[in-house]
């Protein structure tokens, strides 16, 4: 993985950047002695690590923005990061970079239950918003796996989503306003408690670019009252087409359940051997489905979703009688990435989506790419909406492990666009998937992607390295190509 | 020479487009031109109208995803989509009615476009909430893509929404995917009757408050109420409060029952059944109301903090004279007055009332020459301006498409 070249002016004015800084943060904010650097080398894609030029911590709005408008003015590239863990090496630093940490952003500003609506900072946890509104009932609905330790902040950049994401949206769909500063300095606000956009839609944009666009420095996100009840059935199937069938039933009949998970043999086999969850170790392929709602409507869909299952040879029915049980139904696979680690000195968390329905297709050519890479690979899997993560086990201590777990995910993401899909569903394109962008995307796909880049940061200083595999000039992109031959009034039907 | 383009296929569109651009001549795109009568007027020698590129190309209702040609009717989609009990989760409103008297005449590609939503906008989002992909032709003259067919999609910037809403002012769409969901079992609505704005904001609230997935919330004055077409409404003679509920059978007759307890100290309590409920919201979403035969009154379309709802609606009537309704439990404020009120289409007056709040007002029926001469939509921020100025510029640098539709310029 190449990223952008250092540049060696800046890295000689590492001491006049880091006084300039000091002025701007004073007291603990600004970070630069190796040791205390060592901590932000790299994200939750452990395999890239670099020590940052400078670490720089503000706690305000205003010193966000002296910070940038600094950085802007003296050509200093600048790395957001939230908790630091993005799986896609989005906050991965630059060697020339300052890593602009809002980990001082905690505050919960303030909890709306009559607009049913937080304004919160940006390093407040996922689970923190939840936890401020627990006691009157309310939640804050996208639940990725890492919720206690990532931010809004950062699962704003990456548009994360969680297994309540099939019935409750990923996070763009339950934000509703930001605070954001620019590469410049300036500090724009977008959306608020009101829904819709005024003008282009500037907070669907935002959300999901990874940190390239600008900092936010708050958030305004929705809370919704918690349902009454949930259930969960455990279901074994002796094939993966019998639980993807399954799958498309449920959905099929109309059921959209608030979480529809599914694990393979090998997951099964490792969550079962680490965490006792009660797991049956006879089938192929395990689905968890959990129903929420009114009791009266949880225990009907249960109902539904047994026969349903029964109708798709499943072998082995679950139902959860108490709370204690369902939990237990999850366990398993809360603990599928730990419990995989522990198989294997190393393993690699991909993350494509498919179509659903091509779902034993996908797992049989997966397991064809297992044995030509020789690396075992074991598979959980967003059932409902067909977000496929398979982790890839290896050493990196064996010399070319690592090479080869990366080119069985690339490959196995080429197969999931192959298929219709696409590379990733929830981690971003960060360092990761950057030079895979071009089997999904044409060259005039990205270079629009870029262009709206330069429309917020035109130096391309905020991350660069992330996301598009090739870095072109602003100045260049905004020419427009004259298609030769087009002069003539184009010979289509008019009236 | 004024003429309308009207191509068949992508490859038409794209021939098109590089011709404008060539040309340096801005064009403007139209779908079923069902909405051509919200926005400024856009003053292009020539017309793109993409109602020909029609067709449900893809429709897999276990994956719950639907492809189409952005002129597709969306009575098309509907009828595909109901064979197989689902529907656009965010209802498409049909403002044909309230603007020209002539609806069905919408098209995906303009419901997208003008990114729409119906009442379950609170519970379910708009239509940028279910555009999971398209393939448009930039103002370059450039066919490009975004997203996907797949709901769980992170790979790259989000340009579906950043389409939606965009009015045609940054690609024509060639092609459009969206997430499709299962039409619920059974709908019912709780009438809460005789409650004032802010009481009926309160009830709202309160419904919301509670575990129960209310999907449509609205409040309607006595003087709308009258005119409605379901039987319970008119005869209420007073304001109205609806609060519906959608899902399986058991379940929904639960959720009404704690409703109708929990909301009786607001006002006497009614319950629609499926039937009625259908009426009633398809009147709160199409804005029937203010699209009776002969109502040719100024319309504004008004989002704030539901919270705010009910006293900018009764500020605006006030001074204005004019009728309101509510929508998303007041986060929604449809308002009408006779253009004799105030010949500006008081859109000062509107915004100074929401500006404590914060939220946007657009101007939805307008004669031409007022929507030219007024802000149809929000004006905004100084720098939320240029920097959406500079997002136009990215996809229409020479200003080939819609150019003015949405702000001056633009
Ligand atoms: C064990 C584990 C499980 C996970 N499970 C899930 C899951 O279920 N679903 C899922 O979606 N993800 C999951 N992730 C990935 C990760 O947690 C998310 O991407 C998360 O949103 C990252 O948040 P963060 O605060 O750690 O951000 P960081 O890793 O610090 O940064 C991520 C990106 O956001 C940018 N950024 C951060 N803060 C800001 C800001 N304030 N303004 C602008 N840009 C900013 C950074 O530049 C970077 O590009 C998991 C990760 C781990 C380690």
């Amino acid at each position: 993985m190449e990223m952008p070249k250092p540049d060696q002016n800046v890295i000689a004015r590492r001491v006049e950047i880091a006084t300039a800084l000091q002025e701007i943060v004073p007291g603990e904010g600004v970070i630069v002695d190796e040791d205390e650097l060592r901590p932000y080398e790299s994200d939750g894609l452990t395999a890239y690590r670099q020590l940052p030029l400078i670490v720089v911590l503000p706690e305000t709005t205003e010193q966000v923005a002296e910070v940038l408008r600094y950085c802007h003015a003296n050509g200093v590239k600048v790395v957001p990061r939230g908790a630091g863990t993005s799986l896609s090496g989005g906050a991965l630093p630059l060697a020339d970079g300052v890593i602009l940490g809002l980990g001082k952003f905690k505050k919960i500003i303030e909890i709306d239950y009559d607009n049913r609506c937080a304004v919160v900072q940006p390093g407040v946890t996922n689970l923190g918003i939840t936890d401020a509104v627990r006691d009157l009932g309310f939640y804050y609905a996208p639940d990725p796996s890492s919720q206690i330790a990532c931010t809004i902040g950062g699962n704003i950049a990456e548009n994360s989503g969680g297994i309540h994401s099939l019935k409750y949206g990923m996070t763009t769909n339950n934000v509703l306003g930001l605070e954001l500063v620019m590469i410049d300095g300036e500090i724009i606000r977008i959306g608020g408690k009101h829904l819709d956009s005024d003008g282009y839609d500037l907070l669907g944009l935002l959300t999901g670019s990874e940190g390239l666009l600008g900092v936010v420095t708050e958030v305004t996100v929705r809370i919704l009252r918690a349902p009454e009840t949930a259930r969960a059935l455990l279901i074994g199937f002796p094939s993966n087409e019998a639980a993807g069938a399954c799958v498309a039933r449920v959905i099929g009949s109309g059921i959209i359940p608030g979480g529809m998970e599914m694990m393979d043999r090998p997951a099964i086999k490792a969550a079962e051997a680490f965490v006792q969850a009660g797991y049956p170790l006879d089938v192929e392929a395990l689905l968890i489905i959990e129903l929420d709602g009114p009791e009266i409507e949880v225990d009907y869909l249960i109902g539904e979703v047994e026969r349903i299952a029964g109708e798709n040879a499943a072998v082995s029915i679950r139902i959860s009688e108490s709370e204690d049980e369902r939990v237990s139904f999850w366990a398993g696979r809360k603990a599928a990435f730990p419990a995989i680690g522990r198989l294997s000195p190393d393993y690699y968390c991909m993350d494509g989506t498919i179509p659903r329905g091509r779902l034993p297709e996908v797992l049989s050519r997966m397991a064809e790419l297992s044995t030509q890479y020789g690396l075992r690979v074991a598979n959980v899997f967003h059932a409902g909406d067909g977000n496929l993560h398979p982790l890839i086990l290896y050493d990196a201590n064996i010399p070319g492990e690592l090479d080869s777990a990366e080119a069985f995910g690339s490959d196995i993401l080429r197969l999931c666009v192959e298929v219709g899909g696409v590379l990733t569903g929830e981690h971003g394109v960060g360092v990761e998937k950057r030079d895979l962008m071009s089997a999904m995307f044409t060259e005039d796909d990205l270079k629009q992607q870029q262009r709206v880049k330069c429309a917020f940061d035109p130096s391309s200083l905020l991350n660069p390295g992330k996301v598009f595999p090739q870095l072109h000039r602003c100045a260049e992109l905004g020419r427009v190509h004259i298609h030769k031959g087009k002069t003539r009034f184009p010979d289509l039907p008019r009236f | 020479m004024n003429t309308i383009i009207k191509p068949d296929n992508a490859a038409q569109v794209l021939d098109a487009v590089a011709w404008a651009v060539v040309a340096e001549t801005p064009l403007e795109v139209v779908g079923g031109g069902s909405k051509r009568a919200i926005g400024r007027p856009v003053n292009a020698g020539h017309t793109l109208d993409l109602s020909a590129l029609t067709g449900i190309t893809l429709y897999e209702a276990e994956e719950l995803v639907l492809s189409a040609g952005p002129g597709t009717p969306l009575a098309n989609i509907h009828a595909a989509l109901a064979e197989q009990r689902q529907e656009l989760a965010f209802e498409p409103p049909d403002y044909g009615s309230l603007l020209n008297g002539e609806p069905g005449a919408g098209t995906i590609g303009g419901a997208v476009s003008a990114n729409l939503a119906g009442p379950r906008r609170l519970k379910v989002g708009a239509a940028r909430d279910h555009f999971l992909g398209f393939d448009a032709v930039s103002g370059r003259g450039e066919a490009f893509k975004s997203g996907g067919r797949v709901v769980k999609n992170v790979t790259g910037y989000d340009l579906s929404k950043v389409m939606a809403g965009s009015w045609g002012t940054l690609g024509a769409l060639t092609s459009v995917t969206l997430k499709v969901l299962p039409m619920a079992e059974k709908v019912r609505t709780i009438l809460v009757l005789g409650c004032d704005a802010a009481t009926g904001v309160a009830a709202m609230t309160k419904a919301l408050q509670m575990p129960y997935e209310v999907s449509g919330a609205a409040w309607l004055p006595d003087s709308l109420a009258k005119i409605s077409n379901v039987s319970y409404v008119r005869g209420a003679g007073a304001a109205v409060a609806g609060i519906r509920v959608e899902g399986p059978g058991p379940s929904v007759e639960y959720r009404c029952a704690k409703l109708r307890e929990q909301l009786a100290t607001f006002g006497e309590i009614e319950e629609l059944h499926g039937h009625n409920s259908g009426t009633f919201w398809r009147e709160v979403r199409d804005v029937t109301p203010f699209a009776q035969p002969g109502d040719d009154r100024i319309v504004w379309k008004i989002s704030v903090p539901p919270q705010n709802g009910a006293t900018a609606a009764a500020a605006l009537t006030e001074m204005l004279q004019s009728e309101a309704y509510l929508d998303w439990a007041g986060g929604l404020i449809w308002l009408a007055f006779p253009v004799e009120n105030a010949t500006d289409g008081a859109h000062e007056v509107v915004r100074d009332v929401i500006a404590a709040c914060g939220g946007h007002a657009t101007l939805i029926r307008a004669n031409v020459a007022l929507r030219a001469k007024v802000p149809v939509f929000q004006p905004q921020a100084a720098g939320v301006q240029a920097l959406s100025r500079r997002l136009k510029e990215s996809f229409d640098p020479l200003g080939v498409l819609n150019v003015g539709r949405m702000t001056v310029g633009m």
